[in-house]
C-alpha cells in the first residue's frame, strides 16, 4: 500500500490491535493536501522578486543594495516588535514582513535617503499590517501604505528619478513624464531597464520573468494580473486610436512606471484582493483603470500606488457583489414565526394599532 | 462559446465538475482485492438505531433463540428501519453501546448457538437474478419487501430505503440515479461489488426503478474504476445507462452528482425528489434485490478495511453487529505506527477509539491512518487565498462561514448560507493555513439549528400569550 514499508506480524503471532491509548480522535476530514502552508507562497513570491532585486543592484549600484537591505531589515524588525507587543508568537518566519520590505524598497527611487526607506518600512508593517491584527487582517497592501506615507513626507525626493548608472540609457524624467512632446523610450529600453524609475520598476524582463514564476507556482492568482494589464492595454489602445501619434502607446504604458511590478507582485496579494475569482477580475481591471485615469487625466505621473490603495478600499464591496451563488439557490431567509404561531394569531391588524 | 470562455476565465467560479478535490485514494492497488468472507463470529451486537430517523423497537425476548434472519426490532416510527440477526443464537438482553458516530444507543447482543455455517459471499451472489414481470412483483410489493428486510442506504447516510422508493411527493420521479462513485479515498467496496456481483446490483436497479416509477435509469461510476465500468457495461441492458463521471471527491454526494450527470440543481433546502430524481447507492441496490428476490433481510454488508496502518487491506463480506476490532484483526491487525481508526472514509468518517463498537448498516469502511498520513500542520491566519471557494462543490464561501461560526455571528452565518454546507471537508483539506474550516462550520450549523429552534419555541409561546386569551 502506497509503497510505505510495513512491519509484517511475526509468524504465528496474533494480529496486533491498537492500544486504545495509542489512538487519537479528531473530526473529519482526516487528510490534508499537505502543502507546507502560507510560508511557501511567501517564499515563492520572494524568489519571484529576486530578478528585479538583482537588476536594481546592477542598474543602480551599491546604493540600491543598501535600500533593499535596510527596508527588509526594518520591516522584519517591526514585525518582530509588533508580535512582542501583542504577546503573540513571532510571525517573522512566514516571510510576509520580508516581502513587504522588499516590495517597498523596489517601489522607491534610489535617490531617497536610506533613513527614509527604513521609516517607510516601519510604517508599512506597523501601520499597514500590525495595527489591524497582523497577516490576513490588513485591508490595504502594506508596502503601498508605506510608500504612500513616504510620498506624503518626502514629495520631492519621491519624484526625483535618477538614470541608471553606468549604462547608456535614458536621461531625464521618467518616460511617463517625458511622453508629452519629449523623446519616447523604445520598447527595448523599457524592457531592459535603461530608463529612470524606481529600483525595481525599470526592468520589465526581470519583472515578467519573476512574475511568471510566481503565477506558475500558484503563489498568486493570475486573474488580477490579467485584469490589470488588460485594462491598461485596452485603455492605452483606445488612447492611441483617438490621439494617434501623440499617445505613448500600449507598450510604453505596460512597461513603464510600476505597472509590471504592481500587476505581478502587488495586486496578486491575496489578503488585499477579493475572495472570488470573478471578484479578482473586477479588482485587477479596477486597478488598471485607475492607473490609466491618473496617468492620462491626473497631474501625477505615476498612479499604481494610489490605484492599488483605492481598489483595496472597495474590496469588501467587490466581495459582496461577487459572492458565489450557492448550488441549488440561496438558503431561504430564516423564518422564526412558525405556522403554529400564525394559526393562533388572529387575522387583522395587531392590537396596538386598533383604536 | 461565451459560457466556455467565462468558465475558463473563472467568471462564474470554477465549473462544477472541476470543483472538489482529488485526495490520493490509493485505489489502483485496492481495486485488485477480491471480496473475502469475514471469519465466523461468536457474537454480534445489534444496535436498534443504525439508520436515520427513530430507533427500532425491540421485539426479540431476552434469552429467546433466534434463527438466521429473524426479526430483532420492529420499525414503528414513520422514519425507521427493522433490524434482523445475521446469525442463529440466543438473545442476551439489551445493552447500551456507543456507536462509531458517537451516538449512545440500545443494542441487542446475540450469542452464536453453535459454530454454524455463516452466509458466504459466493452464496449471497449466486443464482439467477432475472427479475420477474410486474404482474408477479409490482411496485408496492417491491417497496413492501424492502421495508420488511430493513434495507437502508448503504452509502453512509443510512436513510430507510422504502421511504426513498415511495417518496409520495408532489413531483413525479422520472430518473433513478444509481450511485457507484465511491469517491472517498481508500474505499473500494462498491467497485468490487460491481466487478463481482453486477447481476445482483442490476436486478436491484431494475426493481428500484419499478418501485419509484422512474423511466430513465443511470448508473454513475467514477473513471478511476475501469473494471467496474466494464462489468456493468457487459451486464447492463436498456433502459439502464452506465455513465462514467470524472474522479473527483465528493462526486458521490448526491447534490454534486445530480448536477454533474443530469444538469439539475437540487434546491438547497430541498431533496433530489424535488427535481424528479431518486438516488440509491449500488450496495443498496444489491440489498433491494436480495430483499425482493431472495427474501433476505439486510444482515450483511461489504466493508473495506484499508489504509497505511492496516497490515493486509481487504474487502470483507461481514455480518452486521461484529466488533470493528474483529474486522481489523481479520486483516492482520495494525502496524506499529497506526494512529487513527476511522469508520467510513477519511474525508467524512468518524474516529473510533473503542474497537469493541459494533459494525452498523451505514459503515462502508474502516480506514487506519498512521502518523505520516495524518494532517499535522499548525493553524495559521486566513490570507484570503480563496482556495476554499474554488473547491467548494456547493459554491459556498467556507472561510466566511467558518469565521462567522467562530465568532458566533449567526446573522453572518445565515448570510453566507452556512446551513447549506454538506460537510464534505474539501475546504479544510485544501486550506494552506490549516484552518479547520468544515469543523467550525459543523459546530456553527449545530448552534444555528439550536438557536432557531429556541426562537421558534419562544415565538410560539409569545403568540399564545399575546393572542391566546383574546
Amino acid at each position: 500500500m502506497s509503497g510505505t514499508p510495513k512491519e509484517p506480524a511475526p509468524e504465528g503471532s496474533a494480529p496486533i490491535l491498537p492500544e486504545p491509548s495509542a489512538l487519537d480522535a479528531a473530526t473529519s476530514p482526516h487528510l490534508a493536501v499537505g502543502t507546507a502552508g502560507i510560508g511557501t507562497a511567501m517564499r515563492d513570491v520572494l524568489v519571484g522578486l529576486a530578478p528585479a532585486a538583482v537588476m536594481a543592484v546592477v542598474l543602480f549600484g551599491g546604493r540600491a543594495a543598501v535600500h533593499l537591505a535596510v527596508a527588509v531589515a526594518a520591516a522584519v524588525a517591526t514585525e518582530a516588535l509588533a508580535c512582542r507587543l501583542r504577546r503573540r508568537p513571532t510571525t517573522v518566519g512566514d516571510g510576509s514582513a520580508a516581502l513587504t520590505g522588499l516590495l517597498l524598497a523596489l517601489s522607491l527611487p534610489v535617490s531617497l535617503s536610506p533613513g527614509a526607506t527604513a521609516l517607510g518600512a516601519v510604517v508599512a508593517v506597523g501601520l499597514g499590517k500590525a495595527v489591524f491584527g497582523g497577516l490576513g487582517q490588513n485591508p490595504f497592501n502594506p508596502a503601498m501604505v508605506g510608500r504612500a506615507f513616504l510620498a506624503a513626507c518626502f514629495p520631492v525626493a519621491m519624484t526625483t528619478w535618477v538614470e541608471p548608472a553606468g549604462l547608456d540609457g535614458w536621461s531625464g524624467a521618467t518616460p511617463l513624464v517625458a511622453g508629452d512632446g519629449g523623446p519616447v523610450a523604445t520598447a527595448w529600453q523599457l524592457l531592459g531597464g535603461r530608463v529612470p524609475g524606481s529600483l525595481g520598476e525599470t526592468s520589465g524582463i526581470a519583472l515578467v520573468a519573476g512574475g511568471a514564476f510566481v503565477l506558475f507556482r500558484r503563489a498568486g492568482d493570475w486573474r488580477p494580473t490579467a485584469g490589470m494589464l488588460g485594462a491598461i492595454a485596452g485603455i492605452a489602445a483606445l488612447e492611441a486610436f483617438i490621439r494617434g501619434s501623440a499617445a505613448r502607446g500600449v507598450v510604453a504604458h505596460l512597461g513603464s512606471g510600476g505597472a509590471l511590478l504592481g500587476a505581478f507582485f502587488i495586486v496578486t496579494d491575496p489578503v488585499t484582493s477579493p475572495l472570488a475569482r470573478s471578484g479578482r477580475w473586477v479588482f485587477g481591471a479596477l486597478v488598471g483603470g485607475i492607473v490609466m485615469a491618473i496617468r492620462l487625466g491626473g497631474s501625477y505621473p505615476e498612479g499604481v500606488m494610489y490605484a492599488v490603495l483605492l481598489a483595496n478600499a472597495v474590496v469588501p464591496l467587490i466581495d459582496r457583489l461577487t459572492a458565489p451563488r450557492p448550488l441549488g439557490g440561496p438558503m431561504a431567509p430564516p423564518s422564526i414565526v412558525p405556522a403554529a404561531a400564525l394559526a393562533v394569531a388572529p387575522p387583522g391588524p395587531p392590537a396596538e394599532t386598533a383604536p | 462559446m461565451i459560457a466556455a470562455l467565462a468558465a475558463l476565465l473563472g467568471l462564474g467560479g470554477r465549473p462544477a465538475t472541476r470543483r472538489g478535490v482529488h485526495p490520493r485514494g490509493h485505489k489502483a492497488e485496492l481495486l485488485e482485492l477480491a471480496i473475502e468472507d469475514a471469519p465466523a463470529c461468536q457474537e454480534v451486537i445489534l444496535p436498534l438505531q443504525q439508520h436515520a430517523g427513530r430507533p427500532a423497537v425491540l421485539t426479540a425476548k431476552p434469552r429467546s433463540e433466534l434463527e438466521v434472519g429473524d426479526l430483532v426490532a420492529e420499525a414503528e416510527a414513520a422514519i425507521s428501519a427493522r433490524v434482523h440477526t445475521p446469525i442463529a443464537g440466543r438473545v442476551v438482553g439489551p445493552v447500551a453501546v456507543t456507536l462509531s458516530n458517537g451516538r449512545r444507543v440500545t443494542a441487542v447482543p446475540v450469542r452464536a448457538r453453535e459454530p454454524g455455517e455463516p452466509l458466504r459471499f459466493s452464496e449471497w451472489r449466486s443464482g439467477d437474478w432475472t427479475v420477474p414481470g410486474t404482474n408477479l412483483l409490482g411496485p408496492q410489493a417491491v417497496v413492501a419487501a424492502v421495508q420488511a428486510a430493513g434495507v437502508v442506504g448503504l452509502g453512509g447516510a443510512a436513510f430507510p430505503t422504502h421511504l426513498k422508493l415511495a417518496p409520495g411527493g408532489a413531483r413525479p420521479i422520472d430518473t433513478l440515479l444509481v450511485n457507484g462513485c465511491e469517491c472517498e479515498p481508500f474505499l473500494v467496496s462498491d467497485a468490487r461489488l460491481l466487478v463481482e456481483a453486477a447481476p445482483v446490483v442490476l436486478a436491484g436497479v431494475e426493481l428500484a426503478a419499478r418501485a419509484c416509477g422512474a423511466s430513465r435509469v443511470l448508473i454513475a461510476v467514477e473513471d478511476d474504476k475501469p473494471a467496474a465500468i466494464a462489468a456493468l457495461r457487459a451486464a447492463a441492458k436498456p433502459p439502464v445507462e452506465v455513465v462514467v463521471v470524472r474522479t473527483r471527491y465528493p462526486m458521490g454526494a448526491e447534490r454534486v452528482l445530480i448536477p454533474a450527470v443530469l444538469g439539475r440543481e437540487v434546491p438547497t433546502t430541498g431533496y433530489p425528489t424535488d427535481v424528479g430524481v431518486v438516488v440509491v447507492n449500488v450496495g443498496t441496490a444489491a440489498s433491494i434485490a436480495q430483499a425482493a428476490l431472495r427474501e433476505r433481510p439486510l444482515t450483511h454488508r461489504l466493508v473495506t478495511v484499508a489504509g497505511p496502518g492496516v497490515v493486509r487491506p481487504a474487502v470483507l463480506f461481514t455480518p452486521l453487529g461484529v466488533s470493528l476490532g474483529s474486522l481489523i484483526e481479520a486483516c492482520g491487525g495494525v502496524t506499529a505506527s497506526a494512529r487513527r481508526v476511522i469508520a467510513g472514509g477519511p474525508m467524512m468518517g468518524f474516529t473510533v477509539t473503542d474497537l469493541s463498537a459494533p459494525l452498523t448498516k451505514g459503515t462502508s469502511g474502516l480506514v487506519v491512518l498512521d502518523d505520516s498520513s495524518l494532517a499535522s500542520a499548525a493553524e495559521g491566519p486566513c490570507i484570503r487565498c480563496g482556495a476554499c471557494l474554488d473547491v467548494c462543490p456547493l459554491h459556498l464561501a467556507p472561510t466566511r462561514i467558518a469565521l462567522a461560526a467562530r465568532t458566533g455571528r449567526l446573522d453572518l452565518f445565515d448570510r453566507h448560507h452556512g446551513l447549506a454546507c454538506c460537510e464534505c471537508g474539501c475546504c479544510a483539506f485544501v486550506c494552506p493555513a490549516a484552518i479547520p474550516l468544515v469543523q467550525l462550520i459543523r459546530a456553527g450549523k449545530a448552534t444555528a439549528r439550536r438557536t432557531r429552534r429556541r426562537a421558534i419555541e419562544a415565538a410560539a409561546v409569545a403568540a399564545i400569550f399575546e393572542h391566546g386569551g383574546a
